[in-house]
């Protein structure tokens, strides 16, 4: 489902990042740890298509990303890619429905009857279909965070990507949103990608695969990060 | 939900911005409605009152005031002249047609023109067709009104009317001489609709029974009066295009009358005018161009404020050009909503001109009807507004998606 080798990218004026080489098969979970400048946010750019590899070869969900148009990896995610961020960004100018509407539209799939109910059954299944009408600033953060997985998973995608899902939540909220991804993650039956440097994920996620992307040593030594992946 | 539906939602989620936003547009689209349905009307007004006549032939005066009381009846004539000179005149060979109009009383502030057939047969008016059957005036004291004479005064056929001396209502009325509606003019765009037409022989004896009042003049008095017989003035067509070389010369240089060539006038007229209605229109461009200032101020802030939403848009697997048509499309409803309401509030302030012209008696000015040229004000809007979103669409084009795994 994800396979990466000798991938590297480099930002203007600044040393490479080299990552390590990952293998993840559909239904993985794979916990990516690391503190701030590790390369965590480049590497999860490069998963979804927002960075072209500079060096080294990205498939992602089969589709070699390598080479592919800005035009085909927007609409590649579109139908592969579901993301939760840090902060939740659930727009306050639309009701909480017309906020998972914007996936259907992002993606250009046509706003029917069926794509309706699916939102309505999606909502169910995350236990926020009472708040389908609600504007956001109305709900509390656990609601929005419900919300915000609700969007990320309502097109089955093959791959959700988690920023930071647990920052600021205490350890039962934590807990519970990170089961939540897991539980929506096996629904859609998507391989799961976690990027944290919160430990207590880790902890809940006891079966998943871990990176750990220490700081700069992306850029040093791809063998130490190989060493970090863990398989349980 | 579709990329309209979207950016509606988008737009009205700041309510008073966007309302303040279209109010201003509005006011744009209004001024440049209303400076283009008056000036448009006008100028057919004027066009087609004009049309046939070279030159108008009065007391002299005022060449414009001639022009203005004479063709369109909206100000007092200069004075009358000899009815023997305007014989004179008709026996010129470069004077093909030539048409008397004998002017001074009116009904409810309506114009009575005294006159011969040829003025109705000239703007080619027809009798209305009345449950009873009118026919034009034959004798003295027999009138045809005009369409809106009849629909606001309610005169018809068959009816009579005592007309008051002067242009206004105040005048002194003529109770001995009657007049009897013998038809109504169907309406012809043109300057008959607001007028009473008669026979100049009305407008003598009216005014000769006033002058002989209860005792009956004696033979001699009656040729005298019948000698000093005026009119006051007379509408001409020349034979050939060439006359308007010589003729206004000659009646100018060899008469006691002037001679005024409308198109002259006119223009001289609508220049005057047309500083106004430049002052209008560059106020209606002032307002647009304020307009499209604030459009792009809202969508600007929109842009910074909605920049994790925009994202959010991309990383969701919209594309750039997709992000940034949502700002266009936001600006393109300002400027539909802007239009609607614009046109609509020009042409209440064109109908309200109107209104105010009609009461005057003057030209005739309405604002219901949709010009082809308006097409072109809505068009603006819209360019004016996609304008001012292009660098806000770009902004949008541009938002930096990498943001959202930065925060």
């Amino acid at each position: 489902m994800i396979q990466t080798q000798h991938l590297s990218h480099a930002y203007p004026g600044h040393a490479a990042l080299i990552f390590p080489d990952v293998e993840l098969l559909q239904g993985d979970t794979l916990v990516l740890r690391g503190n701030s400048g590790s390369g965590k946010s480049t590497w999860l750019a490069l998963l979804a298509g927002l960075l072209t590899p500079q060096q080294g070869e990205l498939s992602v969900a089969g589709q070699r990303l390598n080479g592919l148009s800005n035009t085909a990896r927007d609409a590649w995610r579109a139908n592969n890619l579901g993301f939760l961020p840090q902060k939740l960004h659930v727009s306050e100018a639309l009701t909480v429905a017309e906020n998972l509407q914007l996936a259907y539209f992002a993606a250009g799939l046509p706003f029917n009857p069926a794509a309706k109910a699916h939102i309505e059954s999606t909502l169910a299944a995350l236990g926020v279909a009472d708040y389908a009408q609600r504007k956001p600033s109305t709900l509390s953060g656990g609601q929005l965070q419900r919300v915000a997985l609700a969007r990320a998973v309502l097109l089955n995608p093959k791959i959700i990507l988690a920023d930071e899902p647990t920052a600021s939540l205490d350890d039962a909220a934590a807990s519970a949103a990170v089961a939540l991804l897991q539980a929506s993650a096996e629904r859609c039956n998507a391989t799961l990608v976690i990027a944290t440097h919160d430990f207590r994920v880790a902890d809940v996620l006891k079966k998943a695969k871990t990176v750990q992307f220490g700081k700069n040593s992306a850029q040093i030594d791809i063998n130490t990060f190989l060493a970090g992946v863990f398989v349980d | 939900m579709n990329i309209l539906a979207l950016s509606f939602k988008y737009l009205w989620s700041r309510p008073l911005a966007a309302a303040l936003n279209v109010l201003l547009l509005a006011l744009g689209v209004a001024s440049i409605t209303l400076v283009l349905l008056t000036s448009s009307q006008i100028d057919q007004a004027f066009e087609r009152d004009l049309k046939g006549i070279d030159v108008v032939v009065g007391a002299k005066g005022s060449p414009m005031q001639l022009i203005l009381a004479g063709v369109f009846h909206i100000d007092t004539p200069t004075g009358n002249i000899p009815l023997a000179d305007v014989r004179a005149l008709q026996q010129d060979p470069r004077v093909a047609t030539l048409i008397p109009l004998s002017l001074g009383d009116s009904f409810r502030g309506f114009r009575i023109v005294g006159t011969t057939a040829d003025y109705v047969t000239h703007y080619e008016a027809k009798l209305a067709n009345t449950e009873v059957k009118g026919a034009m005036f034959k004798a003295p004291l027999e009138a045809v009104v005009g369409a809106d004479v009849a629909q606001s005064t309610g005169l018809s056929t068959g009816k009579s009317f005592i007309g008051s001396h002067g242009l206004s209502t105040q005048g002194h009325a003529h109770g001995d001489t009657p007049y009897q509606v013998t038809g109504v003019l169907a309406p012809c765009a043109c300057v008959l609709d607001r007028l009473i037409v008669t026979a100049t022989e009305s407008v003598w004896r009216v005014h000769e029974k006033a002058i002989e009042g209860d005792t009956p003049l004696d033979a001699e008095d009656k040729k005298a009066i019948a000698d000093d017989r005026e009119v006051t003035l007379a509408l001409i067509r020349y034979t050939s295009p060439l006359a308007a070389v010589s003729f206004p010369r000659f009646v100018n240089t060899t008469t006691g009358m002037q001679a005024a060539a409308p198109a002259i006038e006119i223009t001289r007229l609508l220049r005057m005018v047309g500083v106004g209605t430049d002052v209008l229109r560059g106020f209606g461009a002032v307002l647009l161009l304020t307009a499209g200032l604030s459009v792009f101020i809202a969508l600007w802030n929109a842009v910074r404020e909605r920049r994790a939403d925009l994202a959010m848009l991309r990383m969701l697997g919209a594309s750039p050009q997709k992000v940034a048509g949502l700002l266009v499309c936001e600006a393109l409803w300002l400027a539909i909503l802007a239009s609607i309401l614009g046109l609509l509030l020009g042409h209440l302030l064109t109908g309200a001109v109107g209104y105010l012209l009609q009461a005057e008696k003057s030209l005739p000015v309405t604002g219901w009807i949709w010009l082809i040229e308006e097409w072109a004000i809505p068009a603006t809007a819209a360019l004016v507004a996609v304008v001012a979103a292009l660098i806000p669409a770009i902004a949008a084009y541009r938002v930096d998606v990498q943001s959202l795994l930065k925060s």
